[in-house]
């Protein structure tokens, strides 16, 4: 398979044979080494093939939205890419270098930041820890490497100014995260990707829980991010919301990607079609 | 179009309701176990004047020691919304390690003492192994070690008390006045252990991860905390604590009985809910749990001294447990 010329826009384990009849225009944007590759992913929970052989590219200063159906294996796509998971088989690559994540601090050692669909919080602790949470700041000298002593003033200075970045206006960093409303806690976890990401920052339908108000604020720290330099992989169903911001689309159906389109000359409905399985359905059936 | 998320949030008003709801409740949750300190204590004095004497308050901290330091371990296992129910039974064998080896087999009697807490680390060791490995409820695992802990004391005991304890087991119980307080120096092991441990809760990053993994242990997980790693840690060290309570006990009593601490795991989930920490994990701290032990020995103390039923003790307590968790529950409620 993998002698097989990569076509970036069509999942190159299918049979040419069995395209869509919408053949998506090549895109601009995939050109050079992907930042983040993944190669025929497969995840199985018991019966359930999450992951069915997936391949993906995240290109240098892209925002990738991943859509699909419920249960089409985006969350399971992402928490591989963001070492959450150990997939069974296939390969992923961190520009262009194999790389194994046997969990989520392996990936975030490697620049991977990750905003979970769930908001991977501790409601009860404040802003500040969270956004340290797992790489908390000692103090210098004695205190920090004998006694071990977090440096609460320094993390608190310095999550103030990682906030304030993104234009989060929370005026304490002493708040507790539950405390606050789901946009701002959002924030939170978006505020802590972009902070420490090296090289790319995945995103969990970091909308699907707030207002149309709070989602555009969401929107808008998501092109902040990529203004910045970093990569975003997206996932969310919400097609308004990934036409809005995505630079190009992976479209994912029954544990595998089948189409990379662009949103500037592709239409929603035909993205909708293909994802829900109209547009190459008897390609699907014939699988 | 840029938009700063404090403004215009939607519910914006009522998010700022919800925060003031949030914050009086949880200052409830951590000023509310001082207060009624302060009140009972205040209370007493008024009902008897020997209340406040020195004599009297070194009595109630030595009274409460035992389930003060038990406490502890049991404060850290419920942040990580764990509980522990083999406490006690725990403790109990330690003890009995202790003084047979000492007393029967001319153990050295600092090595006995080490042998006997080591036991009591091996027990936590056994709970954390198992409540992680085999991904069982905590509640379950260590009502099993309980009813082991239980039968391996009455077994290698052989149901005898040991007496005659050799003076190195005993010497925690000497002591040193402050003016006319009598202060024996396992109270001040008492007092440096919750420092110590108030210190790591607050001030260090493990602390801070026993907190993240109570209140959302996925979460904790995600941010590449060692979840089980930490929850090992926490189980064995409680059992460190379980042994330096029997340490305290054996040397206070002077014998080892293997009747020792069949209360003891409700009275360290009673000071630890009276002292404000939530039963759901992720909140709270040891200095309530310092607190909510000797509230209850202020009550046992106070109401003997003025000449109220001892049964009455239990009946407040009662309440004030169900209070706690009440207020705990209330400030849960208010959360997002
Ligand atoms: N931890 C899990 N255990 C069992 N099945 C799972 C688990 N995670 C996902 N699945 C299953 O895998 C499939 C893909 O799930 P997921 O990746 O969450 O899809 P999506 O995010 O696209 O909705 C679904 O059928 C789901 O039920
Ligand atoms: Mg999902």
């Amino acid at each position: 398979m993998s002698a097989q010329p990569v076509n970036v826009d069509f999942d190159p384990g299918l049979d040419p044979a069995l395209d869509p009849d919408v053949t998506p225009p090549p895109t601009t944007a995939s050109t050079g080494t992907p930042v983040l590759q993944a190669r025929g992913l497969v995840k199985r929970y018991g019966q359930v093939t999450a992951l069915d052989g997936a391949d993906f590219e995240l290109y240098p200063g892209e925002i990738l939205a991943v859509i699909g159906d419920n249960g089409a294996g985006k969350s399971t796509l992402i928490k591989a890419l963001s070492g959450a998971i150990v997939p069974d088989e296939g390969e992923i690559l961190l520009d262009g270098q194999p790389v194994k994540f046997r969990s989520p601090l392996d990936a975030r050692r490697l620049g991977i930041e990750t905003v979970y669909q769930d908001l991977a919080v501790a409601p009860a602790l404040d802003i500040a820890e969270n956004l340290f949470l797992g790489r908390e700041i000692r103090r210098p000298g004695p205190f920090g490497s004998v006694f071990r002593m977090v440096d609460k003033g320094r993390m608190l200075r310095e999550a103030g100014g990682h906030m304030a970045d993104l234009k989060i206006g929370i005026r304490s960093m002493r708040q507790a995260v539950e405390t606050l409303s789901g946009g701002q806690r959002q924030g939170v976890a978006v505020a802590r990707s972009a902070a420490f990401a090296r090289h790319v920052v995945i995103m969990d339908e970091p909308t699907a829980a707030l207002g149309v108000k709070e989602s555009g604020m969401v929107l808008d720290l998501i092109r902040q991010v990529r203004d910045r330099g970093l990569p975003v992989i997206l996932i969310s169903h919400n097609m308004p919301h990934v036409f809005d911001v995505a630079d190009r689309v992976h479209i994912q159906r029954l544990g595998r990607r089948i189409a990379v389109v662009e949103p500037r000359n592709f239409s929603m409905s035909d993205a909708v079609a293909i994802m829900t399985g109209a547009m190459a359905g008897e390609r699907v059936a014939r699988n | 179009m840029t938009h700063a998320l404090s403004e215009n949030a939607p519910g914006a008003a009522g998010g700022a309701f919800d925060r003031s709801r949030v914050f009086n409740a949880q200052l409830l949750t951590s000023l509310g176990p001082l207060i009624a300190l302060v009140l009972a204590c205040a209370y007493f004095a008024s009902q008897s004047d020997r209340f406040f004497t020195g004599s009297n308050i070194s009595l109630i901290i030595q009274q409460s020691m035992v389930v003060a330091i038990l406490a502890i371990g049991q404060t850290l296992i419920i942040l990580t919304a764990g509980i522990d129910l083999s406490i006690g039974a725990v403790m109990a064998l330690g003890t009995i390690v202790m003084t047979k080896l000492a007393v029967q087999n001319g153990v050295n009697p600092y090595l006995a003492i080490l042998l006997g807490v080591l036991t009591c680390a091996g027990f936590g060791l056994a709970n954390g192994l198992l409540i992680t490995r085999l991904r069982l409820p905590p509640f379950i695992v260590t009502l099993g070690t309980l009813n082991i802990a239980y039968a391996l004391t009455h077994i290698y005991s052989e149901e005898q008390t040991i007496t005659k304890l050799p003076a190195a087991q005993t010497w925690l119980r000497t002591s040193f006045t402050i003016g006319e307080t009598r202060v024996p120096y396992s109270a001040v092991l008492m007092f440096i252990l919750y420092l110590m441990t108030w210190y790591v809760l607050r001030q260090t990053a493990s602390g801070r991860h026993i907190y993240a993994i109570g209140n959302n242990p996925e979460a904790a997980r995600l941010t590449g905390i060692n979840v089980r790693r930490m929850l090992v840690y926490v189980y064995t060290i409680a059992g460190v604590f379980y042994g330096i309570a029997g340490m305290v006990i054996i040397a206070r009593t002077q014998v080892g009985n293997p009747q020792e601490g069949q209360t003891d795991n409700l009275d360290s989930i009673t000071a630890v809910v009276l002292g404000g920490t939530s039963l759901f994990g992720g909140r709270g701290g040891v200095m309530g749990t310092l607190i909510g032990a000797l509230l209850v020995g202020i009550f046992r103390n106070g109401l003997q001294l003025t000449g109220v039923a001892s049964i009455y003790q239990r009946l407040i307590t009662g309440i004030l447990v169900i209070l706690a968790v009440s207020v705990d529950q209330l400030a849960r409620r208010r959360q997002g």
